[in-house]
């Protein structure tokens, strides 16, 4: 199968000196070359530890199971220096936060630098002229002396172009983006969107897009991956899950949107509480807010089922949903 | 605001700076015990003796006019005689200083060269063995007055070993060196400990900063993210700590000196109280006063160069 990135099983627990925090459990996901994935679910629900475990940013504290399979070799047990390949060179990540991702102590340039020192052959000359490549690409002007300066002398959304350049200075084959509009204003929301769109069909990468904002997931995903509690509910093209969801969750979701297909509305809050993950359930985590629990929920954990060429749902409802729709 | 008027700003106000301790010093040794007069001529002195040596010393004059007098000649150097040493006040401190600068020097040397590579381990390793090990040695240091240090490393390696001179100051540089090597060591314990519990700190809180994890995220050596995101914004505060240190360092190498029998400007200055030699303490203070706040001053450039966020 024609696939970049495959995630197997993938869980994350996190041992804390309270406790374990059970952040990702049982997480599959694909990505096809110069596919859109969005991942989207409440605050909360393991999408930025997902994202950080497939690039293996994770801190010690995180036990890390499953596979992350890139091009055949599993990230999960490469050695050191291979990893330090891929990243950057094959797999890019963009944070949330610009301000806090980028060195406030190091100028643009030199953050640019590193990696194509690390990744390029290319001779100082050649990677200064790359740099300035980049910064036209992604959009800021007067590249040469917007090089020296430090990211404090940039505004939010021109940081996070910044930041975009850097990940994108080695030409990976997979940009992984966490959340990469939530700390900008929104009228800045719009222009990075759309800049990571054009960048992705120009330089035919894939992305992998973190978001809680269904709008933004709607307007730039080919496909779609909900999560609730560190588990995946289901998976599918955009335009088929949202508009016909095949498990409850996701349903509760769109229900809880303002008005019908309202594109750039935010999450709104589901009756009830988050479960909470350092216990997790032996049943459906989402039970105790669902409308349409039945008794096993509480018991029976719902397996993941293909429901639909291209779709799967692990949900038991999944059939009287899609009848519903 | 640009970075050149910071500077220029910052430079200024060494200027307020300067004449503050001018004015403390000045007020200082009038408000000394005992006349200066009596203590230089003694108590059999004729009136007209003494009345003599206040003209001499200006002492008649109006405060304020006393005040400029003291200014100007602290400007040019001359601080007058030493009663104690019969010989002018500059030169006697100019034979000591150099010592003292050498002292405080090595110190400083051997201090950030145990602190930083110990404080990058124990950071690394937190609250494991190596980490524990390292804080336990060190909080011994940090709690050791010097002067205890200092007898201690007195008598294992210059009298029982016979590595080291028991004191002294020698002559030629090497020989400088070799005789303050046990002073440095004794002066620079607790400054290291200081240093390492900062730097462990420092380090603590960026290595998890979200900039680490993203220079980690674009693939570059692990040694360049360690060393050029951790360790070079770890050192930004431990640098400040440092410069801020000097002027106890000073108050540390009088001890240091007493012990070790340097001939520095702190055995000096403990000296000149003793023998209430006026002249040379108000130098002494003023100078080490000025040290300080230059200190204070190349702390704040230095800082300027290792984070661009200042004065901009
Ligand atoms: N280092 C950590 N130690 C303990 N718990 C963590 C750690 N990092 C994240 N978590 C927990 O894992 C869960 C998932 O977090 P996250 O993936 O950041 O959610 P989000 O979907 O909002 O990105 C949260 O409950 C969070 O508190
Ligand atoms: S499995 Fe049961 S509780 Fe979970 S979402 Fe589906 S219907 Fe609701
Ligand atoms: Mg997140």
């Amino acid at each position: 199968m024609n696939e970049l990135l495959r995630v197997e099983q993938l869980g994350v627990v996190f041992h804390a000196a309270r406790g374990r925090v059970y952040a990702v459990d049982g997480v599959d996901l694909a990505i096809a070359p110069g596919e859109v994935l969005g991942l989207v679910g409440e605050s909360g629900s393991g999408k930025s530890v997902t994202l950080r475990a497939i690039a293996r940013l994770l801190h010690e504290e995180a036990h890390i199971t499953g596979r992350v399979l890139w091009q055949g070799r599993d990230l999960l047990t490469l050695p050191a220096r291979a990893l330090e390949q891929v990243r950057g060179a094959g797999i890019g990540t963009i944070f949330q936060e610009p301000m806090a991702a980028l060195n406030p102590v190091l100028s643009i340039g030199l953050q640019i630098d590193e990696s194509l020192r690390a990744h390029t052959g290319l001779d100082a000359a050649g990677r200064r002229a790359r740099a300035r490549e980049l910064l036209d690409l992604v959009g800021i002007a007067d590249a040469a002396s917007r090089l020296r300066q430090y990211p404090h002398e940039f505004s939010g959304g021109m940081r996070q172009r910044a930041m975009i350049a850097i990940a994108l200075a080695a030409n990976p084959k997979l940009l992984l983006a966490d959340e990469p509009t939530t700390a900008l204003d929104v009228t800045i929301q719009d222009q990075i969107l759309r800049l990571l769109l054009r960048l992705v069909s120009e330089l035919s990468m894939a992305m992998l897009l973190v978001t809680h904002d269904l709008g933004v997931v709607a307007s730039t995903c080919d496909r779609v991956a909900v999560m609730y509690a560190g588990r995946l509910c289901e998976t599918g093209p955009t335009a088929q899950v949202l508009h016909a969801p095949r498990h409850a969750y996701t349903d509760a979701l769109l229900r809880a949107l303002p008005g019908e297909g309202a594109a750039r509305a935010r999450l709104q809050p589901i009756p009830g509480m988050p479960p909470r993950i350092d216990h997790p359930s032996p049943g459906c985590p989402f039970a105790p807010r669902c409308t349409h629990a039945e008794p096993r929920c509480d018991r029976e954990r719902p397996a993941m089922q293909d429901v639909a060429p291209g779709r799967a749902s692990a949900c038991f409802a999944q059939d009287r949903l899609g009848v519903a729709a | 605001m640009s970075r050149g008027t910071w500077l220029v700003g910052r430079l200024l106000q060494i200027i307020p700076t300067l004449l503050l301790i001018g004015v403390v010093v000045f007020v200082l040794v009038h408000l000394l015990p005992g006349d200066i007069v009596t203590s230089m001529l003694g108590d059999h002195a004729t009136k007209q003796a003494v009345a003599n040596l206040r003209r001499s010393l200006g002492l008649d004059r109006t405060l304020a006019e006393q005040f400029v007098l003291f200014v100007r000649n602290a400007l040019r150097g001359s601080f007058g005689d030493s009663l104690a040493h019969g010989i002018p006040v500059a030169r006697l401190i100019a034979q000591r200083l150099p010592v003292t600068a050498m002292l405080t020097a090595m110190a400083v040397v051997i201090a950030v060269v145990l602190a930083v590579p110990l404080a990058f381990v124990a950071a690394l390793r937190a609250e494991r063995a190596p980490d524990i090990a390292i804080r336990v040695a060190f909080q011994v240091g940090l709690s050791s007055p010097i002067f205890y240090v200092g007898l201690v490393l007195l008598s294992v390696f210059a009298a029982w070993l016979r590595w080291f001179p028991v004191g002294g100051y020698g002559s030629g540089f090497l020989d400088h060196i070799y005789h303050l090597i046990l002073p440095a060591f004794a002066l620079a314990l607790s400054l290291s400990a200081i240093l390492m519990r900062n730097l462990r700190a420092a380090i603590l809180g960026v290595i998890r900063a979200e900039y680490v994890d993203f220079a980690r995220a674009k693939g570059i050596a692990a040694r360049l993210v360690l060393f050029r995101h951790v360790l070079r914004n770890a050192l930004i505060a431990t640098v400040t700590l440092l410069g801020l240190s000097i002027g106890s360092l000073l108050g540390g190498a009088v001890v240091t000196e007493t012990v070790f029998a340097v001939p520095g400007v702190g055995r000096l200055m403990v000296d000149s109280i003793f023998a209430r030699d006026y002249p040379v303490i108000e130098a002494l203070t003023l100078i080490l006063a000025v040290v300080v706040s230059i200190t204070f001053l190349a702390t704040d450039i230095l800082q300027m160069v290792l984070d661009p966020r200042i004065g901009r």
